[in-house]
Parts: structure tokens; C-alpha cells; sequence
């Protein structure tokens, strides 16, 4: 085993720089990914120590950022490239959706897409408009794409490292607010498949099911229920697309209570999904409707309302109380 | 916009400066956008720069009008004229292969369009008119050059080695077509206009960094196919900013074939289109897109260009679509039979039947067996058309990722016990 403690943003710029040692084919590009090192420092220092043929800065341009990606990944390339905050990928959705989610089955397997397209998302940091997207729903909706959102710097490093490892395109989420959430992190292979729900928490009152930036707020809700004898199940679903929710329906069958936490707006969303999903595999072990914790269906509001938007450890305790009613 | 407002515009007999003056003036008159739209036409048929006006260039015609910097070497009377900057070795072997090329991609061409109206084929995308800027491109390759397609490109298809009935599938609604495209070095069909551009330059953007580029024979570079309607498409400006910024050895191929559908050049752009590539930094060139030889001898410079890091280059290939956009198209509706007719006169087969028999380079028996050839051709490509099945339902969720998802094995499992609960009522309807 090799522990580190690292921020979640250390984690991921490690998980970089160890697929990169590992695989000469792995290829680092986006806005200011270079010298700058990102506006998140994510590829701190990479360009230094592998040179500006393994990570470059690429022009202001998101579908440029993709397409060329694709062409990369054609080429034999593994492509890893960062999509500067969550509200300018749209530029970048047609080729996504269009070409990299679909080219493996056009062709057939004969091109193979290992193509990783990082991605901050989420609320909680104060900024300007299009700086606190959660656009995860639309990729989930698209086959072809694996979607995943990791929520602590272990599970960090290891979702990042499968993702580059993955042959099929993965839209890798990173909760920007946690970036600089410290944890120890073992380092060294497991052979774990990460892209998998995994339980935090074991309860009996009900599950709370959700990922990325609103993991802590759900594990911070179920310290405060514990306090009120209420002992909640935390799942992090880890995987959104597609989803791992054999836990969840097994968790829910012994619960047979479930809030599903998301920052996304809340109408045909995950969580929307999750619900249906619920309905359909446990409707028998359901003792109140799935309720879900999340966004609310208007623009992303100005920063000083962001924390009335946000799922908060009050919201998740009032949807238990709720399920608890029926 | 119309023809009448042409013939009001000013005759223009001042300077260079002057007319550059009233364009802009033109382009400036919120109010006027009839004016404005002929100084674009005027500009689209390469005039701007010019101290010649082009009064004479009419709407729907200006297209015929030659452009003064056009690189061509066969004209369409078919007289052979050698060009001093793209040499080409003409031997009879060459010109006749070229010529077999164009007619069997034109003869599997017609049939498409007949298979579709026959109810075989759900669709068709017709090159007619288009065989010189793609044969002559397309032989413009070396095997391991890489070509990205946008949907019409059946001629460059042919170059690469694929086979003709491969096409068939994706119009049939069988698959989405089914040549390998890594090992035939020819991507799939694009249909989302300039998607192809971004994807080539990334892929030229490996050929550099694998070093393939230089003087020896293993030297490879790429050349995207899109047409003068996908030039207004954000992708096309994006592959060509991330083309340049990158030296990518990527060939820029537009195929003007002067219509988007119905939308004509004039509502894409003001200026020829071949110089837009100045903007960018790298050359752009027009090349008559009907002349095979011209197109040939310009497409192997670029790709030399490339292959060697002095990519990217841009070409336009003036050429034109004689046929609907697709067999759902309607051109009499938006444009004049006129326009067609005079550009049957620049056909790009005629003139090379034309220069070979008039020199003596191919006898009747040639040109007679190339055309039992191409029926031959036509033949197979028909029986194969109508002889393809179509897929099961496997298909459906064949490949949609190279790592199967257990949540899709679960939804295809779920299709298929459906699937099977109509055996039975099957079996006693048959």
C-alpha cells in the first residue's frame, strides 16, 4: 500500500501523472492546461516534466477541444481533456453526442473511443452565471458515453485512473468545491472497480443516494440523524451512466425509504431516474414514494442564492422526515 | 435577392480602391441588403480585387463565370495545358485510369438514385457532376494518407478501396456503413455538417506526433472532405484555427459544388471561399473541380505540403452537384435548368473521353469495355442492394460500448423474451 494524504485536486493531478508515466499514449489538452497549469491547477506542473508533445494548451475552442480528440483517440491516442468549467461544454455537445458517444457503434468496434473528458461541476463557490452547472443529465442520456462524478480525493484518483484506462468515452465529473477536500489515499492498484455504487454509511431508517459535491452534505445529514436516532444508509452512486443500482435497490429493500440528493435540476434528471428505476425494482419493499433533494428547474440563480438552490444537510433531514410520514 | 438587382448595380470602371469602396459601402446599408447581397456575389465568383465589375454575372449563373487565379490543365474541350506550379507526369495510363474511375463511380452513382426510386434504397446522395474533384483527389493519396468523408464522397470511397456495395447498407437502413474505416484509411460518413473537420485535424495532429511526417515514403497526412455549405459551420473554423495552430498535416478539400441544398454560395459567403484559408495562415487554392488532372496534380501538392510539416492546406474544388442534394431533393424548385445546362458543358468526363480519343490514347474498344465494366459494376452493386438483409435486433445493441453494460444487457435481455412471446404467434400465421 502507498497512503498519501492529498486534496482532491492533488489526487487527480496524480492520477494524471501515474497514467501518463504509465502509457506514453496518454495525452493531456484543454485551456490553460499547460503552463498555467489549469485554472483549477489539476495539471500542475505535468507540462514541465512531460513536455509540451504529451500535454498542450489547445485554442479556445470546446469542440475543437473534443474533435480533435476523437481524431487522437483514432490515431491510437488516449486523450484526457479538460473542459474549463461545467457551463462551456455546450459548445463542445454536438461532437460529443454526435461523434465520440457514437462512433464505436457506427463502426462497429472498428474505432475505439478511449477519450476522458474532465469536466468541474457544481455549485457552492460564489461565481459568475455558467460556473456552477450540473449538465451531467444530459450526457446520461446518451448512449455510448459512460458518466461518472467522484466525490473524495480517493475515489478521486482511482475513478480517474479507470477512466483513462477505459476504451468507451467517459465524461468524468469533478465536484469543484471539493477540490480542495483532504483525505489519505492509497495509491497503489487494486484492481477495484471503481465506476460501481459503493455504501458509506449502513442504516435502517432510510437510504440517501446521491454523488458527487452533495456527498458530504448527505454523510454530514446522516451524523445529524444519528444524533436524532435515525440511522441513514449513504450510498455514493460514483457511476451515473450507467447507473450501478443493484446497492440502491438492495439497500432500499431493507429501508424501504429512499431520498435521492443532486445538485441538477430536479425534472428528468437522475434522480428523476433513480425514481422510476426504484418504483420498478422495489416497488413492494417501498413504504413512501422516493423523494428527491435536488436543484430546483430554473437557471442556475446569482451566487448570493446558491446556497437556498444547493441541497443542504436541512433539505435531506426535512425529505426523511417526509418519507417518515407516510 | 435577385436577378434585377444586379443589372441596377453601378458599372464599376474605377480603381482597385474604388470598388473596394462601394462593396463596403454595400455591406454597410442595413436598409439595402439587396445591394449588399450583390457585392457578395460578385465577391463569391471572384471578382473582389478586381478593377473588372462583373455586371454580366447574374444570379444562378454566376457560378459559370471562370475565377482568374483557377488552377486548371484540362479544359473542358479537353486541350491539355501543363501547369507550371503543379506538375503532373500525363502519361495515356494515367488519364485512362482516371477516366475508368470517373465512369464506374458514375455509373454506381445512377444506380443508387435508381435503387432509391425503385423503393431499395430509403436514400441516396448523388456525386453526379462531382467525379473529377473526387477521383482526382482521392488518387491524389498515398495508402497510408488517412481521408475523412462528410456523405457524398462515394468517388473517394472508390479511390480508398472500398467497395462500392459497402455503401449500401447505411441508405438501406442495414447499418451505418459497413467499411472498416481504420483499415481502408477512410472514415465513416459524416452527416452532422463539419463534425469531420475537428476529428481529421486531431487524427493529423497524431500523424505529427507519431512523426510521421518528412521525406520518406512512410510520410502520411489526412484530407477532410466537406462541401461550401459546411464552410459557415463553426467546426469547419474550428479545424481550421486548432489545423494551424498545430501544423497538422491536414488537406482542407471543399467541394464547392455552388449549393447547400437550396441555399446558393452567395448565402454563404462573400468572399471566394479558397481565401479564407489566407486567414487562417496556410495557402488556398481553386482548382477547377471538374478537371481531374488539375485536381490530381493540386491534391498531391497539398498532401506533399502536408507530409513534409508545411501543412495545413486548403483547397476548393469549383466544381458542381448536377443532381438533387439527395433523391428527397427537389432542385427545380430553387434553381434554373440554365444553370445546369451550362455546367453540363464543363462535364468532367467528357473532356478527358474527349483529349484521349482525340490524341489517340484510347481506341472505341477502351471506352467499350470501361462501360461493360461500369454495367458489370452496376450489376453486382443492384443484386447486392436488394439481397441485403436486414439486421436482427442484436444489432441494436451491438457495440454500443466496447465494455458491455450490465444495465444494457439487462434491456436487451428484457427485448428479447418480448421478441420471443411473438414465436409462437408466428409460427401459426405462417
Amino acid at each position: 500500500m502507498t497512503e498519501i494524504k492529498l486534496t482532491l485536486a492533488k489526487a487527480l493531478n496524480t492520477a494524471l501523472r501515474d497514467a501518463m508515466e504509465l502509457d506514453d499514449k496518454v495525452v493531456v489538452f484543454g485551456e490553460d492546461v499547460g503552463k498555467l497549469g489549469g485554472v483549477f491547477r489539476i495539471t500542475d506542473g505535468l507540462q514541465k516534466d512531460f513536455g509540451e508533445h504529451r500535454i498542450w494548451d489547445s485554442p479556445l475552442a470546446e469542440s475543437g477541444i473534443v474533435g480533435t480528440a476523437i481524431g487522437l483517440a483514432m490515431r491510437g491516442y488516449r486523450p484526457v481533456v479538460e473542459i474549463q468549467f461545467d457551463g462551456f461544454v455546450f459548445p463542445a455537445f454536438d461532437m460529443i453526442i454526435s461523434q465520440l458517444a457514437k462512433l464505436t457503434f457506427r463502426s462497429q468496434g472498428a474505432w475505439k473511443m478511449p477519450v476522458v473528458i474532465r469536466i468541474p461541476f457544481g455549485g457552492g463557490i460564489g461565481a459568475v452565471e455558467h460556473h456552477s452547472e450540473s449538465p451531467e443529465s444530459f450526457f446520461c442520456h446518451i448512449a455510448g458515453l459512460k458518466v461518472v462524478a467522484c466525490s473524495n480525493p480517493s475515489d478521486a484518483y482511482h475513478m480517474l485512473r479507470q477512466a483513462i484506462a477505459c476504451d468507451d468515452p467517459v465524461v468524468f465529473f469533478e465536484p469543484k468545491r471539493r477540490y480542495y477536500d483532504k483525505a489519505v489515499v492509497d495509491v497503489s492498484a487494486t484492481g477495484e472497480d471503481y465506476f460501481t455504487s459503493k455504501t458509506l454509511t449502513q442504516g435502517q431508517t432510510c437510504t440517501i443516494a446521491s454523488y458527487g459535491p452533495s456527498m458530504p452534505v448527505a454523510l454530514a445529514a446522516a451524523e445529524a440523524a444519528a444524533a436524532e436516532g435515525r440511522s441513514l444508509e449513504v450510498i455514493d452512486l460514483r457511476s451515473l451512466s450507467p447507473l450501478d443500482l443493484g446497492p440502491v435497490v438492495e439497500s432500499v429493500k431493507r429501508t424501504g425509504r429512499l431520498v435521492v440528493v443532486s445538485e441538477a435540476p430536479r425534472e428528468s434528471s437522475i434522480s428523476s431516474d433513480i425514481a422510476a428505476r426504484v418504483t420498478e425494482e422495489a416497488f413492494y419493499s417501498l413504504a413512501a414514494p422516493v423523494l428527491r433533494v435536488a436543484g430546483f428547474d430554473t437557471p442556475y440563480p446569482p451566487a448570493k442564492l446558491e446556497e437556498e438552490y444547493l441541497p443542504s444537510l436541512d433539505r435531506i433531514l426535512e425529505a426523511v422526515d417526509r418519507t417518515l410520514s407516510y | 435577392m435577385n436577378s434585377d438587382s444586379q443589372s441596377t448595380e453601378p458599372v464599376m470602371t474605377g480603381s482597385e480602391d474604388s470598388a473596394g469602396k462601394v462593396a463596403d459601402g454595400d455591406a454597410l446599408s442595413p436598409g439595402h441588403p439587396q445591394t449588399a447581397g450583390a457585392a457578395a456575389a460578385r465577391s463569391a465568383a471572384g471578382t473582389t480585387g478586381s478593377n473588372r465589375p462583373a455586371p454580366e454575372i447574374m444570379r444562378g449563373l454566376r457560378a459559370t463565370a471562370s475565377a482568374p487565379d483557377q488552377i486548371s490543365i484540362l479544359s473542358p474541350e479537353g486541350e491539355l495545358t501543363a501547369h507550371p506550379d503543379y506538375p503532373l507526369d500525363v502519361t495515356p495510363e494515367l488519364v485512362r485510369g482516371l477516366y475508368r474511375d470517373m465512369v464506374l463511380v458514375r455509373r454506381f452513382d445512377r444506380e443508387g438514385n435508381a435503387l432509391q426510386r425503385q423503393g431499395q434504397l430509403g436514400l441516396w446522395v448523388p456525386l453526379l457532376g462531382q467525379e473529377a474533384a473526387q477521383i482526382g483527389s482521392g488518387r491524389a493519396m498515398r495508402p497510408r494518407d488517412m481521408a475523412f468523408p462528410s456523405y457524398r464522397e462515394h468517388g473517394v470511397a472508390w479511390t480508398r478501396g472500398v467497395d462500392p456495395v459497402d455503401i449500401l447498407g447505411m441508405f438501406r437502413g442495414i447499418d451505418h456503413g459497413s467499411w472498416n474505416p481504420a483499415e481502408k484509411r477512410f472514415g465513416q460518413y459524416t452527416i452532422v455538417i463539419g463534425n469531420q473537420a475537428p476529428i481529421a485535424v486531431g487524427y493529423a495532429m497524431g500523424q505529427r506526433l507519431d512523426g510521421a511526417i518528412g521525406d520518406d515514403e512512410n510520410a502520411e497526412a489526412s484530407i477532410v472532405y466537406f462541401g461550401d455549405g459546411a464552410t459557415s459551420e463553426g467546426d469547419i473554423h474550428e479545424g481550421m484555427v486548432f489545423g494551424a495552430a498545430f501544423s497538422a498535416p491536414v488537406v482542407f478539400f471543399c467541394q464547392n459544388n455552388q449549393w447547400a441544398i437550396s441555399a446558393p454560395l452567395e448565402t454563404q459567403t462573400r468572399v471566394p471561399l479558397y481565401r479564407r484559408a489566407n486567414a487562417y495562415g496556410f495557402p488556398g487554392l481553386r482548382v477547377d473541380g471538374n478537371d481531374v488532372l488539375a485536381v490530381l496534380a493540386v491534391t498531391k501538392w497539398a498532401l506533399d505540403e502536408c507530409r513534409t510539416g508545411n501543412g495545413p492546406v486548403m483547397i476548393e474544388a469549383f466544381t458542381y452537384r448536377m443532381d438533387a442534394h439527395t433523391t428527397s431533393d427537389d432542385p427545380t424548385r430553387y434553381r434554373l435548368a440554365d444553370e445546369t445546362e451550362s455546367w453540363r458543358l464543363l462535364d468532367p468526363i467528357e473532356r478527358v473521353k474527349a483529349y484521349l480519343a482525340r490524341n489517340g490514347l484510347a481506341d472505341a474498344a477502351f471506352f467499350d469495355q470501361v462501360q461493360v465494366e461500369a454495367d458489370e459494376l452496376a450489376a453486382r452493386f443492384r443484386a447486392h442492394c436488394v439481397e441485403l438483409e436486414p439486421p436482427t435486433s442484436e444489432r441494436m445493441f451491438s457495440r454500443v460500448y466496447t465494455d458491455p453494460s450490465a444495465q444494457l444487457a439487462a434491456q436487451q435481455a428484457e427485448h428479447e423474451e418480448y421478441q420471443a412471446g411473438f414465436a409462437d404467434t408466428e409460427a401459426v400465421s405462417r
